[in-house]
């Protein structure tokens, strides 16, 4: 029990207490006495009630009670089933379990006997709803009545539209009754289910919830109730149909192959392998299932489709996933490919579904041209590789550059494709967002309401989010400056929370930066001058310094090679998965705190260069992101490991399980670590050993 | 600031062991397992483990077991998965898990899962996503997970998971943070925490630190320390720790330590739940780092 607090006994208040604990001392070990022998007298079954009414958590009572009961009417159905008295007994039992809740209303024992009792059926329910109005009356919160309230009306077959009227009634009693609310949102997902398809109905029901709970929030604004309930409102309220938002390799595009081993921009990485497999990425609005070769086709002289196998990149609830692969293989046969097309139908039957139910309507297509040079048979023996940096100076703006037509043309997968926009997107959510915005807006003109603040951020995002899903919205344009102000005002509002709302804020901020493609450029630069011999034929995105603590907006980074997130706050890379052609990634100087948390990397088949230094693995006596690795330890990845020719390496295999999952499927060129607590000598010859393509590492060549 | 008082965290612990005949040890005989299993993992957190008599303390143990072999909370109580769970985490702690018949156990917790997924308390059928969060965590400890239908048990506690991100004890229940706690441990150790939505579930847990510095269980109610065990497990399993203020949530810890170091040898609680001394302990020595 909670809150109670005690102060200190007075002489006779001990005595008094060890008088009553020697009393039920022995009422119990007399009740146990009872309980072993089998014995259901009527002396012996007042016994245990008395010890019920003192303590009703003694839970061996209330199932000694249950025995007696059981023990009663078996012998009932020896003789005449006698429906007088097994009502008799029964009420007998909610007498005691009444008194018991007196004593401790929130007692887990007392209301699951009185659920028993009920479930036997010859009780009145009527009786059981009085009684919980009153319990409710005293205590709205208690969420074993509400509980049991569920059970009750599910007997007595009530509608649930009955029930909300009921959480009506409580909430006009209260507006600060989160347990209501909960109930509300609970019985109109039911209703929502039941009605289908019919979306105006839906639609309706969610404008009048709207305005009901608009009543909460401006008579007390401070009050929590009504704004989690406000953020489910906003959650229904922006459910769409799912569609493709983005692709690798674009719509439109033609350009040549990208090959996952990155040997376009380390040639010396396919002598590792004969195969030229490169990447198609699918990315979908929202988490998905059903992308099949069914649902998606591909068209191409050189692929049978049935072959095709899609891939979810992350799934979360039972296989749904935003992000969705192939691999295709070039066929030996092929040696040079000038403008090799390939056309891509998604969604060919409304078979790809979102978690929320939705399927995908629109049948979208994306149509590329792929070349191969004819020079990618050639090996590039016996070249060195040369060590990769990062330092400011190796980088130039693109802007003082002359850019060759490609690099241009690579960027123009950041505008959607105008076919793949969803006409199914709905105007009313338009209207109901703009509504509460302006609601929102009135509110905080009156109040410094902190969650009323985060709801318009909120509010704000999903409104640009239907804007550049292309839903029409008479010219109102998103001032991300507005929005990032309210996270900072926020910041300073509720310092408590302020990891919160930078995670929050670091998502708004990709959005601008990705937002258009002058915008982006200005974070794109040249790695070598075009007189280098290092040059790289690829832009890279340089986002370092920017107090990102996570990373959004992975969809129009689709075609990014080479990216600098250093210098940031970031603690989980999840997003970064989808980056299929990622060859050089630099995430030094972040708050990354474990190798578990690198997971989203081992789906980076082209990652050769990766910068991990002075982050906080191993500084951490816990690591918070060890669960949501999906390790062998966990029973979700298979455990094909070979140990063996790693016993030997110097290293705990128990302690470095991590390096291994991490690293042994990577094939990186070059590693940097330093900087990290659990970097030592063994650790390092360890790497080497694990990754046998590894040249580099913390600047040490491998000889 | 103050600090964590370990000697009389230790001093209290052991007062409480030694002590049965006072009102609330007599009140609280039925989960003295529980009790138990909080004193004594806070002893080992101090690295005091060894001031118990381990031997004493695992063969009362093993009395509590009945002949289904499940656990009661005390010699002579009806056996219930609550302190099955206990007993088995005590023994974990002395290392002594050989001292069980692990099949008989194991059959016992498997034997309590119902048909669609969840698992009944006992004999007596109550549901709760407490159970389900007991018996996986037991079967984990023995290394018997595959006795249960481990993709129903995930289904069910899913089922249970809340528009705001929580999880409640049953279906359409409301999100507590004691829940939540239960439900995402089993989500974690089966692997299965992708289905919860990190985002939305650590806000409606980050909420959770009034002003105080304190946690409180669920929306509008009085912070207590033991919510900092079960709502900040749930933060650390889901990787938004960082979002709540840990300064201040020690602070407020240490605070409710005040009261006790002055009246050890009486039944002095500033909160009177069982975890109460466990929480600051463990929490105090995580978050520091």
């Amino acid at each position: 029990m909670h809150g109670i607090y005690r102060k200190t006994p007075s002489q006779d208040e001990q005595e008094a207490s060890a008088l009553k604990a020697i009393e039920l001392r022995d009422l119990q070990s007399q009740f146990l006495h009872l309980h072993h022998n089998k014995i259901y007298t009527k002396e012996a079954l007042e016994t245990s009630a008395k010890l019920l009414e003192v303590n009703p958590e003694h839970y061996t009572g209330w199932n000694y009670r249950k025995l007696a009961v059981q023990h009663f009417l078996n012998h009932q159905s020896e003789t005449e089933a006698d429906s007088e008295s097994i009502q008799s007994v029964l009420n007998e039992e909610l007498k005691v379990v009444e008194n018991a809740l007196k004593k401790n209303f929130k007692s887990y024992g007392a209301w699951y006997h009185r659920k028993w009792v009920l479930s036997k059926g010859h009780s009145s329910t009527d009786n059981e709803l009085r009684l919980l109005v009153k319990f409710q009356k005293l205590d709205s919160r208690n969420f074993n009545a509400w509980n049991y309230r569920r059970f009750i009306t599910m007997l007595k077959k009530i509608s649930d539209e009955e029930e909300l009227q009921y959480t009506t009634d409580m909430i006009y009693d209260n507006f600060s009754n989160y347990s209501a609310w909960h109930n509300r949102s609970v019985l109109l997902s039911h209703l929502f289910e039941k009605r289908g398809e019919r979306q105006s109905h839906k639609e309706s029901v969610l404008e009048e919830e709207f305005e009901f709970v608009r009543n909460a929030l401006f008579t007390d604004p401070d009050d929590q109730s009504g704004w989690f309930y406000h953020l489910w409102l906003l959650d229904q309220t922006v459910k769409l149909e799912p569609f493709l938002l983005s692709s690798w390799p674009p719509h439109g595009s033609s350009r040549s192959v990208d090959y996952l081993d990155g040997r376009n921009l380390f040639p010396s990485m396919h002598s590792l392998s004969k195969d030229r497999m490169f990447p198609l990425v699918l990315y979908f609005s929202e988490p998905v299932e059903g992308v099949n070769s069914s649902t998606v086709t591909i068209e191409c002289e050189y692929y049978a489709n049935e072959d095709v196998i899609w891939r979810p990149l992350s799934a979360n609830k039972f296989g749904f996933s935003q992000v969705w692969f192939t691999y295709l293989n070039l066929p030996d046969e092929v040696h040079s490919l000038k403008d090799c097309h390939v056309k891509v139908f998604v969604a060919q039957f409304p078979d790809i579904v979102s978690s929320s139910g939705f399927s995908c309507s629109q049948t979208s297509h994306i149509v590329f041209s792929l070349c191969v040079p004819s020079h990618d048979r050639e090996h590039a023996e016996g070249q060195t590789v040369p060590r990769f940096s990062w330092k400011d100076k190796e980088f130039y703006s693109h802007a003082t550059q002359s850019h060759d037509a490609s690099l241009l043309r690579s960027l123009h997968q950041l505008k959607i494709a105008e076919e793949s926009k969803s006409k199914a997107a709905s105007d009313w959510s338009m209207k109901i967002i703009s509504n509460e915005i302006a609601h929102c807006r009135e509110l905080l003109s009156s109040t410094n309401c902190k969650i009323g603040k985060l709801t318009l951020a909120r509010l704000l995002m999903a409104q640009n989010k239907l804007i550049s899903y292309g839903i029409p919205n008479d010219g109102i344009e998103v001032h991300y400056e507005e929005i990032l102000g309210l996270y900072h005002d926020l910041m300073k509002l509720d310092p408590v929370h302020i990891c919160c709302y930078e995670d929050e804020s670091s998502l708004v901020l990709l959005k601008q930066v990705t937002s258009s493609m002058e915008s982006i450029l200005r974070y794109c630069y040249q790695y070598g001058d075009s007189t280098s011999p290092r040059m790289y034929p690829c832009l890279c995105l340089r986002l370092n310094g920017l107090s990102l603590s996570q990373i959004g907006s992975v969809e129009r980074l689709l075609w990014i090679q080479m990216l600098d997130l250093s210098h940031n706050k970031i603690r989980s890379i999840e997003g970064l998965e989808a980056l299929q052609l990622l060859s050089c990634l630099n995430l030094s100087n972040n708050k990354i705190c474990s190798f578990t948390a690198l997971e989203p990397l081992r789906s980076l088949k082209s990652l050769k260069v990766l910068n991990i230094s002075y982050n906080e693995i191993g500084a951490h006596a816990v690591n918070t992101r060890r669960y949501l690795c999906s390790s062998p330890m966990t029973h979700t990845v298979e455990n094909d490991w070979n140990f063996k020719e790693f016993t030997n390496s110097g290293v705990k295999l128990t302690n470095h399980w991590d390096v291994f999952f991490i690293f042994r499927d990577l094939n990186l060129i070059q590693l940097d670590i330093m900087g990290n607590a659990v970097v030592n000598d063994q650790l390092k010859s360890f790497l080497f050993k694990l990754m046998p393509s590894l040249k580099w590492l913390d600047g040490e060549n491998r000889n | 600031m103050g600090e964590l008082k370990t000697e009389k965290h230790v001093e209290y612990i052991l007062s409480v062991e030694k002590r049965k005949d006072d009102f609330v040890s007599v009140v609280m005989e039925h989960l003295r397992l529980n009790g138990a299993y909080w004193g004594l993992t806070t002893l080992d957190i101090l690295g005091k483990l060894e001031a118990v008599d381990q031997d004493e303390v695992v063969s009362w143990v093993m009395q509590c077991q009945h002949k289904s072999g499940g656990f009661g909370g005390n010699i002579g109580h009806d056996p219930h998965l609550l302190y099955t769970l206990s007993a088995i985490q005590v023994l974990a702690l002395f290392d002594k898990i050989e001292v069980l018949d692990i099949e008989k156990v194991s059959n016992y917790i498997a034997g309590l899962q119902n048909e669609d997924g969840s698992f009944s308390g006992d004999m007596w059928g109550e549901v709760d996503t407490r159970f389900s969060y007991i018996a996986i965590c037991s079967l984990a400890l023995l290394h018997q997970l595959d006795k249960i239908n481990v993709e129903k048990a995930v289904k069910y506690i899913l089922s249970c998971q809340n528009l705001d991100g929580g999880f409640g004890c049953t279906p359409g229940a409301e999100s507590h943070a004691g829940q939540i706690f239960c439900c995402v441990g089993a989500l974690a150790i089966t692997g299965s925490l992708h289905h919860v939505d990190e985002d939305l579930l650590g806000w409606w847990l980050c909420e959770r630190q009034v002003k105080s510095g304190g946690l409180n269980g669920r929306p509008e109610k009085l912070p207590d320390v033991c919510y900092s065990w079960w709502v900040l497990s749930s933060l650390i399993m889901i990787d938004r720790v960082h979002w709540i203020d840990k300064e201040k949530l020690v602070k407020f810890i240490l605070d409710c330590q005040k009261m006790v170091e002055f009246q050890i040898g009486q039944t002095m609680l500033l909160m009177s739940s069982t975890p109460t001394l466990e929480l600051p302990v463990f929490h105090f020595l995580n978050i520091q780092d």
